[in-house]
């Protein structure tokens, strides 16, 4: 510090000192008084008898303290990884119950206009290796009402029905999001057309029932390298896309060409690109990432 | 010369406030986890990047990189603790009356400076003060804002589509990561201010958040004195 500003200081100090404790406003000016604070005090106690007192609840409260940081971090530690991993999985389940009894499949996504839509990031190749001919692509659909073999549908097929679009928020799981336009089918729409089975045997009827219908929705590529699993709640919801347009053009390779799913309801991990086979089922389905220990819902 | 012990720090609050210095830990621990998978903040000038969250070498120091599952599982275990550890608090803090030790009036924030040039023994007179004075009123009650604002704008990111009203309110998906992120950061330099303070304040205060209590002078403790006596941080 300079000299100059010593001398300043000096000065308000001084300043300060002829205030004395006038700088402070005393009475309910005072925060404790006006706010109507109380004091708890003890019967006056000799010294030796406050030490004594004090002394023993000291010891007490560092006993106690200890004890218990020393069981939250052994506690920790010497858990199996396979006691933690179940434990923090069976957290994401309950976290999954908890979301899904808030869940309203009426609440949207916000949509932006076209003009915010973000420049282009592609991210994961898992399952998009290898040779691949979109031009003679098929659809594998699974579980469907009244079959048992799959049916084999094309790239038409899925055109014939109602086209739709949308300019959501794509979020990644590694936290960055991009604004995208998607043209496709909502997965509501093929689910209507292409009914799935019913857990109770009773009629599918997607839109009224949606409950009757088998709870899980497994999707795979073609090369069956990546598979995700959907809940049947989340994939009917009116936000969830059969996508094969991204940004105004045809997918491309790298975004999922020919057909992918695109919804704001989940992270990206869960919008798998080139998808080879659709199956409606009973069991909750495998999930490429949830292998490595993510949510396997990672919904939003 | 007598003495009196004072209750300073009630049980219930004296186990949230260590139950919550973990729990806290470990949400920011397993934040950071997440957010090395796209660090992307920092303190930009005229276009200039002064200093980036984080560097490499606070990354790989900690051991950091591509842990981003064990982050995630991590933070939506400990969210559950935090948060409860929070509304009980709250909840605690007004049914007990202890809000009137906490809360600071809106005189508060013209004292507070004086509190703080008293810190910097340029004023040497001592500030009025009952548990706490005015400057602590205000840190104290800000950082139980500040879990309730990170409470909240995690919700926001963590369901933006269900709570998409909530995360709207906060300016969307991409502002509530990034007010996530700050009140992290306030929370880290709450902490260093914090253990400073205390340390400076001494053995009898650090006690009293242990025992609950701390020794007045019985005789010349006459209340308003001894209430400007209070040295507690």
């Amino acid at each position: 510090m300079s000299e100059d500003k010593e001398i300043r200081l000096d000065k308000v100090r001084e300043l300060l000192r002829e205030k004395g404790d006038s700088v402070w406003p005393g009475g309910d000016e005072n925060t404790a008084n006006a706010i109507g604070e109380h004091r708890s005090l003890s019967e006056p106690l000799s010294d030796m008898e406050a030490k004594r007192r004090m002394a023993a609840m000291t010891r007490r409260g560092f006993l106690i303290g200890g004890v218990a940081a020393l069981t939250g971090i052994f506690g920790w530690r010497r858990m199996s990884d396979e006691t933690k991993g179940a434990l923090l999985r069976r957290t994401f389940e309950f976290n999954e119950k908890v979301s899904q009894i808030f869940f309203r499949p009426t609440r949207l996504a916000p949509e932006f206009p076209l003009t915010s839509i973000s420049a282009d990031r592609g991210n994961g190749a898992e399952g998009l290796e290898g040779e691949f001919d979109p031009a003679v692509w098929t659809l594998a659909v699974g579980g469907l009402s009244g079959r048992t073999a799959d049916l084999i549908l094309t790239l038409d097929d899925i055109k014939k029905l109602p086209r739709t679009e949308m300019t959501t928020e794509f979020k990644c799981i590694e936290g960055w999001s991009t604004i995208v336009h998607w043209a496709g089918v909502r997965f509501s729409d093929f689910a209507t057309k292409y009914l799935p089975q019913t857990h109770n045997g009773s009629l599918p009827d997607v839109a009224n029932r949606p409950q009757d219908l088998l709870p899980y929705v497994s999707i795979t590529t073609p090369d069956e390298k990546y598979y995700v699993g959907w809940d049947m709640p989340s994939i009917l919801h009116p936000q969830t896309f059969l996508a094969y347009e991204m940004n105004g053009a045809a997918l491309t390779l790298e975004h999922g060409a020919p057909l992918r799913l695109a919804s704001p309801t989940k992270y990206g991990i869960k919008q798998i690109k080139r998808i080879g086979r659709i199956e409606f089922t009973a069991e909750r389905p495998k999930d490429f990432w949830a292998e490595y220990g993510y949510d396997w819902y990672a919904g939003h | 010369m007598a003495k009196q012990l004072e209750k300073k720090h009630p049980l219930a609050a004296r186990w949230m406030h260590w139950i919550n210095f973990p729990l806290l830990t470990v949400m920011i621990w397993s934040g950071i986890l997440i957010y090395w998978s796209n660090s992307v903040y920092g303190i930009r000038l005229f276009g200039y990047e002064l200093f980036n969250f984080f560097p490499p070498w606070f990354y790989d120091t900690l051991g950091i990189p591509f842990r981003l599952a064990e982050g995630l599982q991590l933070h939506f275990f400990f969210m559950w603790l935090f948060a409860i550890n929070g509304v009980i608090y709250i909840i605690y803090t007004f049914t007990s009356g202890e809000w009137r030790a906490l809360l600071p009036l809106p005189s508060s924030f013209k004292r507070a400076p004086l509190v703080a040039l008293h810190d910097a023994h340029i004023i040497e007179s001592k500030p009025p003060q009952g548990k706490y004075n005015d400057a602590q009123r205000i840190a104290y009650t800000g950082v139980i804002l500040m879990g309730a604002a990170s409470t909240i704008s995690g919700l926001a990111i963590y369901k933006p589509l269900q709570l998409a009203w909530l995360t709207s309110l906060l300016g969307g998906y991409e502002w509530a990561r990034f007010e996530h992120f700050w009140l992290m950061i306030l929370f880290v330099l709450f902490f260093v201010v914090h253990v400073v303070q205390v340390a400076i304040a001494g053995w009898a205060n650090f006690r009293s958040m242990i025992t609950g209590y701390d020794v007045v002078d019985g005789e010349t403790g006459s209340e308003t004195e001894a209430f400007a006596e209070g040295e507690a941080v």
